[in-house]
């Protein structure tokens, strides 16, 4: 998994590329943590990720959880197949798509 | 029936999903059911290398079989650690909010969700789970 991140005034976006699984969504969980602070939004682009299991499901439930307090957290361009996990596991009412 | 052994460690998470697609492939597996095996056997590997032998180290095989009419696949992973049958974790409630929601417990539940079938065994002193996914 790769992360190419971006900062714009109080909007970080993050771009993942690869997959997100046991041993690489603490990645993405340690850049979150260490770079959130001050953020109103957090842009998760899934363009390029190939796949999601709980463990990443698992860190884009906290993120929202933090950023629910201080903005918002917005996932875009994420799949069919992302988007059926979505739907399974009730995440599609929690998470905003754009 | 394709078998390999792996140390139950999440470092070895690729590679046993590596050993399980290049059989999947291999018998023209959509891409889509692939992926969902995939999540269920990270769900199902890292549950044994997180509780099954803990603190300790041990082995898990893997077995992937096809079958024809009706085509499926069943994935096993069998470890000798302490009985634990996951199956028996209650479901999350995938209907609270977001506040509501508590970190963990998916995994399980999207194994149940994605596999036409999931059985636990004990027997013979080793954990038998076996997914089952039609083709």
């Amino acid at each position: 998994m790769t992360l190419n991140t971006n900062l714009d005034g109080t909007t970080l976006t993050i771009e993942i590329i690869g997959r997100l699984d046991t041993t690489t969504a603490p990645v993405l969980e340690e850049e979150i943590t260490k770079s959130i602070s001050g953020i109103k939004t957090l842009v998760l682009d899934f363009g390029q990720l190939e796949y999601i299991s709980s463990a990443g499901l698992r860190v884009l439930l906290k993120s929202q959880k933090t950023m629910m307090k201080q903005g918002k957290m917005i996932i875009v361009n994420a799949s069919e197949t992302i988007r059926e996990v979505f739907e399974l596991t009730g995440f599609m009412d929690i998470l905003t798509l754009g | 029936m394709e078998k390999m052994r792996f140390n139950a460690e999440t470092i070895n998470l690729n590679e046993v999903l590596a050993f399980i697609d290049s059989k999947l492939e291999a018998n023209d597996c959509p891409m889509k059911t692939q992926m969902q095996i995939d999540v269920a056997a990270e769900e199902i590997f890292v549950n044994v290398a997180h509780y099954s032998y803990h603190p300790e180290i041990g082995i898990v095989e893997v077995c992937v079989e096809f079958e024809e009419n009706p085509r499926r696949v069943f994935v096993t992973f069998i470890d000798s650690g302490r009985p634990f049958n996951p199956l028996e974790k209650p479901d999350p409630d995938v209907t609270l909010s977001a506040e509501e929601r508590e970190i963990g417990g998916l995994g399980i539940y999207m194994v149940k969700k994605t596999m036409d079938d999931v059985i636990y065994e004990f027997s013979d002193g080793q954990n038998h789970l076996t997914m089952v996914k039609n083709l």
